[in-house]
């Protein structure tokens, strides 16, 4: 099943093996509810407003009319977390800011996603070595979706990794779902 | 606005101790400590110089010393000054607060005395800004934590 319009399956090139993960098998009814469900899951994941630093200025920029975030139903940035599908990780997540991030994670509803953007919140980055403030990588905070590579990504890679994590979503089932915290380190 | 000449000979004026380096791109002078304060004052006092704005303080830790920075502004001229004094002292280091004289000064010295460990003489308020009370200097170039900094 093609999961990206624009987009072929085979031009993703690697990780084909995302497809494989669809939990409800070939059960006729429940991959027909998953699919409708998922194909409105995957179109309006609305990002939290959320960036801590430079990372945050590529996302803003995926989100203006240039590159245009909203063409994959990352559709508009809440303020909230009550009202947010994904958390995109966009930067440094130091020490202090751990504890804000993950009372951020656990306040958003479910389904909730997490992309890590970025090489700060990917494994720390620049700060890995000698650094006394820096988490290295957001995934020690909260479970991370899909990484974002790059110091800071352009918006094509982070429109790339949104749409990885549609293939991702397209993938669940409702009647199978695996618990968050089981993808922690 | 004055030029660097200009400059010089005022400061020198008010402080003959203080050094010029060569070839900065900014005026640099390098002020004694105890002479930092009462050459301040006088620099933002003074008609001609008026620095009354008080852009960065900082410091840096060259393992054998301290060096505090300042860079002082004058809205009136729009000429500019890099103050440095030299801490030598590092198990104890102390220096006057310009807080009376820029209040600005208050949290960039909070910030120095967080990060660097240098004491504000005459600081209304001066607490641990960002760190714990028992948590070392971060910046000191001595500064080892076994848990979080992974060394390369």
């Amino acid at each position: 099943m093609g999961v990206i319009k624009s987009m072929k399956d085979e031009d993703f090139g690697d990780n084909e093996s995302l497809e494989l993960l669809k939990k409800s098998g070939s059960n006729v009814f429940m991959t027909s509810i998953d699919a409708v469900l998922n194909w409105g899951v995957s179109n309006s994941i609305w990002p939290l407003t959320f960036a801590t630093s430079c990372c945050g200025i590529e996302m803003m920029a995926a989100g203006a009319p240039r590159h245009d975030f909203a063409r994959f139903g990352i559709e508009v940035y809440r303020a909230s977390p009550r009202q947010a599908d994904v958390i995109v990780i966009a930067g440094t997540i130091n020490h202090k800011m751990a504890p804000i991030l993950k009372r951020l994670y656990d306040q958003m509803p479910e389904p909730k996603y997490v992309i890590a953007m970025g090489a700060c919140a990917v494994s720390g980055g620049p700060f890995f070595y000698n650094s006394y403030s820096v988490v290295r990588g957001a995934d020690h905070v909260i479970p991370v979706d899909v990484y974002v590579p790059g110091c800071p990504p352009r918006p094509e890679a982070l429109l790339y990794g949104v749409m990885q994590l549609q293939r991702k979503i397209r993938g669940e089932s409702i009647f199978d779902q695996e618990d968050p915290a089981e993808k922690l380190l | 606005m004055l030029n660097r000449q200009e400059l010089t000979d005022i400061i020198r004026e008010f402080e003959p101790e203080v050094e010029f380096p060569e070839g900065t791109p900014l005026l640099e002078a390098i002020v004694p400590a105890e002479k930092l304060f009462a050459l301040t004052e006088k620099l933002k006092s003074d008609k001609r110089t008026a620095f009354n704005y008080l852009i960065n303080h900082t410091a840096v830790d060259f393992s054998t010393h301290f060096t505090v920075v300042y860079h002082l502004d004058s809205t009136e001229f729009r000429h500019l000054v890099v103050l440095k004094s030299l801490i030598a002292d590092r198990e104890n280091p102390k220096i006057d607060s310009l807080t009376a004289l820029y209040p600005a000064a208050e949290y960039f010295e909070r910030e120095v005395f967080d990060l660097f460990g240098i004491r504000f003489n005459n600081h209304p308020n001066l607490k641990r800004l960002f760190m714990e009370d028992d948590y070392g200097y971060p910046l000191r170039k001595d500064f080892r934590d076994e848990v979080n900094i992974i060394e390369r």
